[in-house]
């Protein structure tokens, strides 16, 4: 190794201020937020006098109870059957054969790069339509159409390398052809579902477009489109904004910091295999 | 190709049958909530349409008005300066980190800036704006620094300014996509063959005859996947612009995720806010499909 000491340190001093610029943003929130409430404080200020109580404030403004367990909800409803039915949709299109399942696939990649604003004006009327714009099924059944084409790429990707052999074996063993996936595949699977669930969470719990347009009530929305509300009413209470971002934000960066090697590799094989 | 053989003896119906049956579910949720819209957003755009009362058909008119009106045609151009800072800067930065992490931090502090540089991308975009439309306001942090740093005299609300306002929205998106470029390309460097290394640096080859040499030739698959990421990122973007300047100040911020939002929205024009989200769906297909076989043919070299 020929690594020069002036390389060594202006490479370290480098990431050391790439680091400060990433945090910073979140200590100045921090410090914002413990000013007294509709004060404008400057940037980066430790307070003479901690106003704690302002995180207390906006916990019960923003509905922080009701948020959580409506975002949750959207997770718990979302999450589960994407991962079920992409399942079983890359089984069939990656292991099966199936006729067409050439021209499924290619329907399925059509839609990965599809931007959520292009489809958004008529999946409002379309939700007026069917009786949903306004419930949580408004952002859980959409959010569960747009996650397939990805959801279903990545699946099939797993399945078209699993080796026939074990399907042949499970076969004349008299195994039907739900037994056979649902025994033996989707066990095998448990990695890339793992992360695909990872992902399509983080998706969901972080989506913004979809809640803004198709739900009214911020508090049957997904936390990021509650947040969207939220800076609304307080826009020019900046200190009560700060802290309202800070509690929106807890819950995320607790699972991170918990999950972080699981999340940073699924975000990472996600993009790479999309 | 056992199944193949199953099928055709027992006759084409029932593994079949079952197979799609399989697809079934996940292609009726695909068909209903996107492919449906999709072609709704189509068919809308060749109408003229309040929402409520009756669509009067106007064949092309409402893709010429997009293409004729600055303010429309305006918010394309917009989204390709973005690209500037939500793809370029992230990614040729990104390389540039990524090569010192593996340089000059093979330990413990490469873990702890990956882990802390790839936070921003964890948050929602939503919050990271409201972040950054604190610190770039005129009392915020940005200032603090600048005037600290005795450049006092360049204060300004970043957000609110007609010249700056596009670039800080940018720096939002460096701020937000640097880490995730930088973490993927630092993997992409951890799986090339360290041999090449070694033998680069025993001949005292430098970091930036490293760089140009080895890393950015074979790391050629990962550009094209971050260029991609961050390319959609930046044409598609909505979140981070509607909460930290809905567009403005005037239409200087306006990308076609807002103004799409404010025609259907706001101002009750259906029609062309679907000719702009059909525009806007083809120029992400058309931009990203290259970039996809780019990274595609240098894949399968590799």
């Amino acid at each position: 190794m020929k690594i020069s000491r002036a390389e060594l340190w202006s490479g370290r001093a480098l990431l050391i201020v790439l680091m400060a610029i990433t945090i910073l943003p979140f200590i100045s929130i921090f410090t914002t937020a413990l000013h007294p409430s509709g004060t404008v404080p400057s940037g980066l200020e430790w307070p003479a006098d901690p106003q704690w109580g302002n995180f207390v404030e906006a916990f019960n403004v923003a509905n922080m109870t009701a948020l959580l367990a409506s975002s949750t909800f959207i997770v718990v409803a979302v999450v589960p059957v994407a991962l079920l039915i992409s399942t079983m949709a890359g089984f069939a299109i990656g292991h099966l054969h199936i006729p067409g399942s050439r021209i499924l696939l290619f329907l399925f990649v059509f839609g990965l790069t599809l931007p959520f604003g292009g489809i958004i004006v008529p999946l409002y009327y379309l939700e007026r339509e069917l009786g949903i714009y306004n419930t949580r099924l408004a952002i859980v059944l959409p959010l569960i159409g747009l996650y397939m084409p990805f959801a279903v790429f990545w699946m099939r990707a797993h399945f078209v390398n699993m080796p026939s052999e074990i399907s042949e074996a499970a076969r004349v063993d008299g195994a039907t052809t739900w037994e056979l996936f649902w025994r033996i595949h989707v066990p095998l699977a448990r990695p890339p579902i793992t992360s695909l669930g990872i992902l399509m969470s983080v998706w969901t719990w972080n989506q913004f477009l979809i809640a803004l347009v198709l739900v009214e009530d911020p508090t049957q929305r997904t936390m990021a489109g509650a947040l969207g509300a939220f800076q609304g009413h307080y826009a020019t209470n900046i200190p009560l904004l700060c802290a309202g971002t800070i509690l929106i934000l807890l819950p995320t960066l607790i699972i991170f910091i918990l999950f972080q090697r699981q999340i940073i590799t699924a975000l990472l094989q996600g993009s790479v295999k999309g | 190709m056992f199944f193949r053989r199953v099928s055709l003896s027992r006759g084409i119906s029932r593994e079949t049958l079952i197979g799609w049956l399989f697809v079934l579910p996940a292609l009726l949720m695909y068909a209903v909530f996107v492919l449906v819209p999709l072609l709704m957003s189509i068919q809308y755009s060749f109408f003229r349409w309040d929402g409520i009362g009756p669509m009067t058909w106007v064949g092309l008119n409402n893709y010429a008005t997009v293409l004729e009106v600055p303010d429309l045609l305006g918010t394309i151009f917009n989204a390709f300066r973005l690209v500037v800072f939500f793809s370029f800067i992230p990614v040729s930065l990104g390389l540039v980190v990524a090569s010192v992490i593996h340089r000059v931090a093979t330990g413990r502090l490469g873990e702890i800036a990956r882990t802390v540089l790839f936070l921003p991308q964890v948050i929602p975009l939503v919050a990271a704006g409201i972040i950054w439309g604190w610190l770039l306001a005129y009392p915020g942090l940005i200032n603090q620094v600048l005037r600290a740093i005795g450049l006092g005299a360049i204060t300004r609300a970043w957000l609110g300014d007609f010249d700056w306002a596009l670039p800080a929205v940018g720096f939002i998106g460096i701020w937000v996509l640097l880490g995730f470029c930088t973490v993927l390309l630092w993997t992409g460097m951890t799986r090339l063959d360290s041999a090449l290394y070694e033998s680069a640096r025993i001949d005292g080859a430098g970091w930036l005859a490293e760089f140009v040499n080895i890393t950015v030739p074979l790391l050629r698959h990962e550009i094209g996947v971050c260029l991609t990421v961050t390319v959609i990122a930046a044409l598609a973007a909505f979140d981070i612009v509607y909460v930290s300047t809905a567009g403005g100040p005037g239409n200087s911020t306006a990308v076609p995720g807002i103004q799409i939002y404010i025609l259907a929205f706001t101002q009750q024009r259906i029609g062309l806010a679907s000719a702009l989200a059909v525009m806007l769906m083809v120029m992400v297909l058309v931009v990203i499909l290259p970039l996809q076989r780019l990274s595609r043919e240098t894949h399968y070299e590799n």
